[in-house]
């Protein structure tokens, strides 16, 4: 190695104890911030010549309160998130996957899905590179639902905005039709379903890299590395969720809410799922609207319905998909976890 | 002359990798050949799984986010 390859291009790269600093610090400034959005927003919301009480008030107050204190949230969320998933890789976890037979092979790669980094441009390459392995489909399909369903950003987020009851309700049942509907597509034996290339494909050279050595510091880069990329990405939907949210808090009156919405229509929820799939949107982005609808009484099912719908089925993906499934597996995965998701509704909007 | 081949499916990070790949081969004076991989198929069978990926002279060196610089110039110069 010679001298220049020491000298970082950009020649910005901090020292390692500011990071050991650094990260503590903006932790407690985030958090000092947190406490004052309440009196922010409602300060923020005087500035406007509009009651505060009012239809545009309450839209209004809300919108303020919710965009930063989403923002932060997501910021925190994010970060501990890719720290915490540097440990993890898909190569690590096809290793752990592979061979896994067994009926536990579900509930383990629904448990990967969530800790294994991967972003869904590259989920077409890792579907082959885990089915060419030889995991078996169902097992290969679980991790794939889970890993967006069940998203420490959604669980996160839910569980500051709604609260720890809903957010622990989600969680068990998200990671519950990840693991079922990867059972039942293993059962259904669609590998014949697959595109032709793709079965043909025998089992490929495994990328062979060596493994690398993370230091802490390191962690804490690809935690940063995450927070530029996610947060420079997810914004803008997180602007229109909250703008939703804020126009059904302060306009939709709530007994048209429990008309549509309410427990007592049992279509709502197919409906909700029909409505929830062509959605394009991600966790960080659905789960303002959630807060809006919970708060203006609609049903928890129905509720809980449209937002798995919106992020575990969405249509971009499925286009992504479509290069290594036929139409005919991809109807089939979507009435599996269609099936799962109207079966959770359903069961909250009756028991509750 | 080092055959570079970037794979991806054309994200933005895929074209960060390949522009620091050009910028470090200029730096470093080293003649490469860069090509991207964007069809999944190809991808697939290079053994990557989590992309971008680069290989070097048919060698597979890394998979997943961008590559560290310095990183990056070893392979080039090794």
């Amino acid at each position: 190695m010679t001298i220049e390859t020491h000298q970082p291009p950009a020649g910005r790269e901090a020292p390692d104890w500011l990071w050991y600093i650094g990260v503590p610090v903006a932790g407690v400034v985030l958090w000092l911030v947190y406490g004052q959005l309440i009196p922010f927003s409602e300060w923020a919301t005087g500035l406007f010549p509009v009651e505060r009480d009012s239809h545009t008030g309450e839209a209004i107050a809300f919108f303020l309160y919710d965009v930063p204190k989403v923002l932060l949230l997501l910021t925190g969320i994010v970060f501990i998130t890719g720290v915490l998933r540097s440990w993890f890789s898909p190569e690590k976890t096809r290793a752990i996957l592979a061979g896994k037979r067994e009926i536990w092979g579900y509930p383990l790669a629904a448990l990967l899905g969530v800790l294994t980094p991967f972003c869904s441009c590259s989920s077409v390459p890792l579907f082959i590179g885990f089915v060419s392995a030889g995991i078996p489909l169902g097992v290969t399909f679980s991790f794939l639902i889970a890993g967006p369903l069940v998203g420490p950003v959604g669980l996160g987020l839910l569980y500051a905005l709604v609260g720890w009851k809903i957010a622990t309700i989600y969680l068990v049942f998200g990671f519950s039709i990840a693991t079922v509907a990867g059972y039942v597509l293993g059962r259904m034996r669609l590998e014949r379903y697959l595109q032709d290339w793709v079965r043909e494909m025998n089992a490929g050279p495994v990328g062979d890299l060596p493994e690398e050595r993370l230091t802490l510091v390191d962690r804490l880069k690809v935690g940063m590395e995450q927070v530029r990329e996610i947060v420079g990405k997810v914004w803008i939907w997180v602007l229109v969720g909250i703008g939703i949210g804020a126009a059904i808090h302060g306009y939709v009156p709530e007994a048209m809410m429990l008309k549509i919405m309410g427990g007592e229509a049992w279509w709502s929820v197919p409906a909700a799922v029909v409505v929830g799939v062509p959605m394009y949107t991600n966790a960080a982005g659905v789960i303002p609207i959630v807060e809006a609808l919970l708060g203006k009484g609609a049903a928890l099912g129905t509720t809980l319905a449209f937002m798995m719908s919106v992020i575990a089925l969405s249509l971009p993906e499925m286009v992504i998909l479509k290069q290594v499934l036929s139409y005919r597996l991809i109807a089939i995965f979507i009435a599996v976890v269609s099936a799962g998701i109207l079966a959770t509704g359903f069961l909250f909007n009756a028991i509750l | 002359m080092k055959s570079v081949k970037v794979y991806g499916p054309g994200c933005k990070r895929c074209e960060a990798t390949e522009a620091m790949v050009r910028e470090a081969a200029t730096r470093l004076g080293v003649e490469v050949e860069v090509e991207k991989v964007t069809d999944a198929k190809s991808i697939a069978m290079a053994g990557v799984m989590s992309t971008p990926g680069v290989s070097v002279d048919g060698k597979l060196v890394h998979a997943g986010g961008l590559p560290d610089a310095a990183k990056l110039d070893g392979w080039l110069t090794a």
